[in-house]
């Protein structure tokens, strides 16, 4: 497993703004990052749940958008080349024989480095699930909420549960596969893009669809194969059966704080207490900032976010470069950091 | 000024209430679990409440934004509402919620 690990100075986990904005304190410390992250995009909380509203109480930016505000951090941390594994889930966390910090992910990536940043924010960002019974037996063979591959739904009697834009761009998209495609939503009314919602209408009048309103209530099958769903009607009360092969949920995603609770790191709240002057966990080089960790004030908020970054930059120094002194420099008038964002000096502004 | 909020196992618990604060923050600041993780801004659907029927008259219809965010909970019925946005002022004196599973 070790054969094929990557060795870097700092693994960052969580790309929300904590992570992103360490890779800019620490870039300035000369410390290379990974990043990784459960999404399929960096921004956490600000690019899952709220990419289009406002933040206002950024310092010296009045107003911007949870996009703009990734958008601003990702072109901010550019000039230090940070490397980003999206779409995985930190699994492990464990301590090296050289004595290094070893981060593994469900996708099988293994890094290493003497520091480790857990910038998990309120926990990974995993699908939301239907209370049904017996759901579980079902995962991964005929229940999904994902499509990962196309082709798993080829021939299929397929159940499609949301009414938001995956749901409706899923059921389009898988259309010309699947044998037929039902759409189960709560209410006939859809918040996705119209130009989807007129096709998904569309192919409803022509009878290329079927669109049912009502709450799925349980799930019929044998073994692990899924033959039929319950759903109650939004019209009536008695409920219909459909049949099915396999069911794609969209209800969006929620924050859970998973594997963060097996890295060894004892919780408070589900929370990881720190010391404020670095924000090292009990774990030396482990490192937490952002709204997953907790101290005697602790204000969740992206501010604090960023001055944890600062701090935790310092004395991750000490791990990454214990040969050299660290050096507090000002980005306005040091020549040395300016070479390092890649700008010179008066060309910034 | 109080809001009666029955939790998951049936029990009722008495709420002080600030008039201006959401329900949300009434039932956080009262105690009582409630997952709330977007904090209040109808992002999250994770403080999915009932209101009691004999009082969903008293409050403001949902808007378009509530009521699509609701989508993204479970056991939704007719008096589900996002606890987050309904705002309390002296007129839901006594109103009686009850949190849903998804919620804690
Ligand atoms: C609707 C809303 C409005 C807000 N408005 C404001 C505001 O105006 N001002 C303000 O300061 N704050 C605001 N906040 C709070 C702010 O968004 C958070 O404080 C901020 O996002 C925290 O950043 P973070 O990087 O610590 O965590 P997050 O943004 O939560 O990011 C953490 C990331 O870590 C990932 N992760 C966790 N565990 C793992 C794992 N094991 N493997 C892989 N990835 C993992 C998650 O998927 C996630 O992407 C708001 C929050 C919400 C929801
Ligand atoms: S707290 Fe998130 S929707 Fe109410």
């Amino acid at each position: 497993m070790a054969d094929s690990s990557l060795r870097t100075d700092v693994v960052i986990i969580g790309a929300g703004p904590a992570g992103l904005f360490a890779v800019f304190e620490l870039g300035l410390g000369d410390m290379k990052c990974h990043l990784v992250d459960i999404l399929d995009r960096p921004g956490g909380q600000c690019a899952e749940l709220y990419p289009e509203k406002p933040i206002y109480d950024i310092p010296a930016v009045p107003l911007c958008t949870g996009s703009e505000l990734t958008a601003r951090l990702l072109e901010q941390i550019h000039p230090f080349g940070p490397m980003f594994h999206l779409g995985q889930m930190v699994e492990h966390l464990e301590k090296t024989p050289e004595g290094l910090w070893c981060v593994t992910t469900n996708l099988g990536t293994v890094l290493e480095a003497p520091v480790v940043v857990v910038a998990a924010g309120g926990g990974s960002f995993v699908p939301k699930k239907p209370p049904l019974k017996g759901l579980e037996t079902f995962e991964g063979t005929s229940v999904f909420y994902a499509v990962r591959s196309r082709e798993t739904f080829r021939g299929k009697r397929l159940l499609i549960a949301g009414g938001g834009d995956s749901a409706l761009d899923w059921a389009l998209n898988l259309h010309p596969l699947a044998e037929r495609i039902t759409l189960v939503h709560r209410r006939d009314d859809f918040r996705a893009a119209p130009d989807s919602v007129a096709k998904m209408r569309a192919l409803v009048a022509a009878d290329g669809m079927d669109l049912v309103i009502g709450n799925l209530t349980a799930l019929e099958g044998e073994g692990d194969r899924l033959t039929g769903a319950s759903v109650t009607l939004a019209s009536g009360n008695t409920p219909t059966v459909l049949p099915c092969d396999a069911l794609l949920a969209f209800y969006g995603l929620t924050m859970k704080l998973g594997p963060v609770a097996n890295f060894g790191l004892t919780l408070h709240e589900g929370l990881i207490p720190v010391e404020t002057a670095s924000f090292e966990t009990a774990l030396a080089g482990v490192f937490a900032i952002g709204d997953i960790n907790t101290y005697p004030g602790k204000m969740k908020l992206i501010l604090s976010a960023f001055h944890e970054a600062a701090l935790m930059a310092k004395k991750a120094f000490a791990y990454v470069h214990p040969d050299r002194r660290y050096r507090f420099q000002y980005t306005t008038s040091s020549s040395d950091l300016q070479h390092k964002l890649g700008v010179t000096e008066g060309t910034a502004g | 000024m109080h809001v009666y909020c029955t939790d998951l196992e049936g029990t009722t618990h008495e709420l002080l209430a600030t008039e201006g604060w959401s329900v949300m923050e009434i039932i956080r600041e009262g105690g009582l679990p409630i997952l709330a993780q977007c904090g209040g801004s109808c992002a999250c659907a994770t403080c999915h409440v009932y209101v009691d029927p004999s009082w969903k008259a008293k409050l403001p219809e949902p808007n378009e934004e509530e009521v699509a965010m609701l989508d993204g909970t479970f056991e939704v019925t007719a008096d589900s509402r996002l606890a987050c946005q309904l705002f309390f002022t002296p007129a839901l004196d006594g109103l009686r919620i009850a949190l849903a599973k998804g919620s804690v």
